[in-house]
């Protein structure tokens, strides 16, 4: 046998031997241990009644350490976000690791333990999992897929393509943290902000949404994209046209700077925490203040408002008062950042 | 001051709308020279709020668009010699060439480097030193003096595998030479803020002095426009003609000579080719004799083939502010900024780019 090296991660980790049962048991099944999980049957097996709400996602951000966040955190919150947006309550949670040979052990314990937290916050099991190794240059450090289960409450019906003319659309906090977070690390654009990430998990937010009235028409998270795009993606969904005002979108000042410096729009850059409701209008003033109650909702705002003309297009009112349309957007404005 | 917020005020934008839309009697043609002001003014809107008196046209003021066919299919050439990494801002690696792109090479197997600012091309150089790095020079007055600075770093920290492909160009003479063209008729001129920065107030001068045209040097928020476009307003009605600076925050008389002293060590006039307007004797910037060991025209032997347009693209007419992209068969059908045919629609500062994503072409 030749020298082992404790603190990195090695091929043999991920071959299904003796390293990789050590660190499925002490990493992963330690930390993370509920009575599913700890079976380590190949599937995990439960019973679950009503509507479920099914989805899955990869989280490839680069670097996995972020102010706010990690790549753990965010394998949770996205997967947890993206249930929540069909108004599920998020149950379980599946966690696969592709780790690139040579990682250090000490991070993917600190990835494992954010983990950890964010799904016990969120109130989810991660109940099954999966872990490989590849070799140097074949993956950026880790990789990470979850996929998550929920299920929907009775009477809630929600689509991207319920928005009808009329309904309000509200946005649960300001924009553009996350990825001027994670830009703000990047080799060759550093530059020292106290911008975090917005990285959280929505399930408890959407649940008194919920409660506030059972009549959302549609959720959506504004990742990748910005709330631009996601708003772009409701109209045409919908048939819709969306009119936004400029001046009630919450965005950061250190966000607004961080944007001119680089030449961003802040209406295009993700964020991880945030929630993009379409709400119809005898509703929205309850919506509102059951989503400023919440930690994650507090700077939650009435943005605009869902119309009948020219479906599919998104225009936004200046703050000088003119009008321009908001398009999807266009390319990669920052490729990898979750 | 956070310099942001209180640039986009929607009260003192009305405020100023309103001063210009009483004081605006004359009908007039304002260019903003920059597509930096290009996008503000469609960002905001701001061409819908000017009263039926003023029409704004945009100028070639992008340093990607202008940048001709044929320089840009020698910095493909550069790519293709073996031992050869091309370092570039990022805009330019998806301009179409004459017959490729800096994107297209490098799928194909070229070094090409996308960096962020001219020290790190000198980076790569120090990393890579059994290579040539070869940093693809463009922009106006307010890149130059950065990359004069890189050239002198280089030689003071020895990195002998270092050139610069200069292709820079300069602002004043090529709004000379659209003034004397004749093609378009100008009321007054929004200067640009940035290379303002750089060269002061005084080169503008002779526009307002010799053509009679107002001028003023403005910042990028969309206060800054109104604030400048009331300015120009005003010397209209008038009948005035002078440089005033509505920028000042950013902006001396003098410029910063700092920065000028270092492009002046560097480089000398030279002439430069535009796209859409050809060669403009003394519009470019190249290495003087002194430097030239880190010339990459000197030092490569660079073969290209003659260059040739794109059939249907009017980005040449668009920069002289003869056309719109509205009037562009290729606009928001062939070409679009995922499959941009021309440059005014690879720049994020391009007039393409700009009517594109915001509408200008499309109404609200």
């Amino acid at each position: 046998m030749g020298a082992v090296v404790e603190d990195k991660i090695l091929l043999a980790h991920g071959s299904g031997g003796k390293l990789s049962h050590d660190l499925v048991a002490k990493s992963f099944v330690k930390a993370l241990a509920n009575p599913l999980l700890n079976t380590l049957d190949d599937s995990a097996v439960f019973e679950l009644s009503g509507r479920l709400a099914f989805t899955t996602d990869s989280y490839v951000v680069s670097p996995i350490f972020f102010p706010g966040g990690d790549i753990g955190k965010l394998a949770v919150c996205g997967t947890v976000n993206d249930l929540a947006t069909s108004g599920a309550k998020p149950l379980y949670l599946s966690l696969s690791f592709i780790i690139e040979e040579g990682l250090s052990l000490n991070e993917l314990e600190k990835v494992v333990n954010s983990v950890r937290k964010a799904a016990g916050e969120a109130g989810v099991k991660i109940v099954t999992g999966d872990t490989k190794v590849v070799t140097r240059g074949s993956a950026d450090k880790l990789f990470i897929n979850t996929a998550g289960v929920g299920v929907i409450p009775e009477g809630v019906s929600i689509s991207g393509t319920n928005a009808k003319p009329g309904d309000r659309v509200i946005l649960s906090g300001a924009i553009g943290d996350h990825g001027i977070a994670v830009v703000s690390q990047r080799e060759g654009l550093s530059f020292a902000t106290k911008l975090k990430s917005d990285c959280a998990p929505l399930g408890g937010l959407v649940a008194e949404m919920l409660k506030a009235s059972p009549n959302i028409h549609a959720l959506r998270d504004p990742t990748r994209g910005g709330l631009a795009s996601s708003l772009n993606e409701l109209a045409q969904q919908s048939k819709v046209s969306i009119r936004i005002e400029e001046k009630e979108i919450p965005v950061r000042e250190a966000v607004l700077a961080a944007c001119e410096m680089l030449g961003f729009d802040p209406l295009y850059v993700a964020n991880e925490g945030k929630m993009i409701a379409i709400v119809p209008p005898e509703d929205a003033d309850k919506v509102l203040k059951a989503m400023r109650k919440n930690k994650y909702g507090r700077d939650a705002a009435i943005i605009g408002e869902v119309g009948a003309e020219k479906p599919g297009r998104v225009v936004m009112k200046t703050v000088l008062g003119s009008s321009r349309i908001v398009d999807m957007m266009v390319g990669d404005l920052l490729p990898r950042i979750c | 001051m956070k310099y942001i917020t209180e640039f986009r005020s929607s009260e003192l934008g009305e405020g100023l709308i309103a001063r210009i839309q009483q004081r605006s009697k004359r009908k007039v043609r304002f260019m903003e020279f920059c597509g930096g002001h290009t996008v503000t003014i469609f960002r905001y809107g701001i061409r819908q709020l000017l009263p039926p008196t003023i029409e704004m046209v945009s100028g070639p003021g992008c340093p990607i668009c202008v940048t001709a066919n044929a320089d840009l299919d020698k910095a493909i050439a550069l790519s293709q010699i073996p031992g050869v990494i091309v370092a570039t801002f990022g805009d330019m690696l998806k301009v179409p060439g004459s017959r490729s792109s800096l994107e297209k090479a490098k799928a194909e197997g070229a070094e090409v480097r996308t960096v962020y600012s001219t020290m790190d091309a000198l980076n790569i150089a120090e990393a890579n030193r059994d290579k040539s790095v070869v940093f693809m020079g463009i922009g106006f007055e307010t890149t130059a003096p950065t990359i004069a600075a890189s050239i002198l770093q280089a030689e003071e920290r020895g990195i002998e595998n270092y050139y610069v492909l200069s292709l820079h160009k300069l602002c004043p003479p090529v709004i000379k030479a659209l003034l004397d063209s004749g093609e378009v008729e100008l009321g007054g001129l929004v200067c640009p803020g940035h290379v303002s920065a750089i060269i002061g107030s005084h080169p503008w001068e002779f526009i307002a002095r010799e053509y009679g045209i107002p001028c003023v040097i403005s910042g990028f928020e969309p206060l800054d426009i109104l604030q400048c476009v009331e300015m120009l307003v005003e010397q209209v009605e008038k009948g005035e003609s002078r440089v005033e600076i509505a920028y000042r925050r950013g902006v001396r008389p003098e410029g910063n000579q700092i920065a000028l002293k270092l492009m002046e060590r560097v480089f000398e006039p030279s002439p430069a080719r535009w796209r859409g307007m050809g060669e403009i004797a003394g519009s470019g910037l190249k290495i003087n004799s002194k430097y030239q060991r880190f010339d990459a025209e000197a030092n490569f032997d660079i073969k290209t083939a003659p260059a040739v347009e794109h059939k249907g693209c009017i980005c040449g007419d668009i920069l002289r502010g003869v056309k719109t992209p509205a009037d562009c068969k290729l606009f928001g059908k062939a070409c679009t900024p995922q499959n941009p045919i021309g440059p005014c629609m690879v720049s994020a500062e391009g007039s393409c780019s700009a009517y594109y994503l915001y509408g200008g072409g499309r109404g609200g």
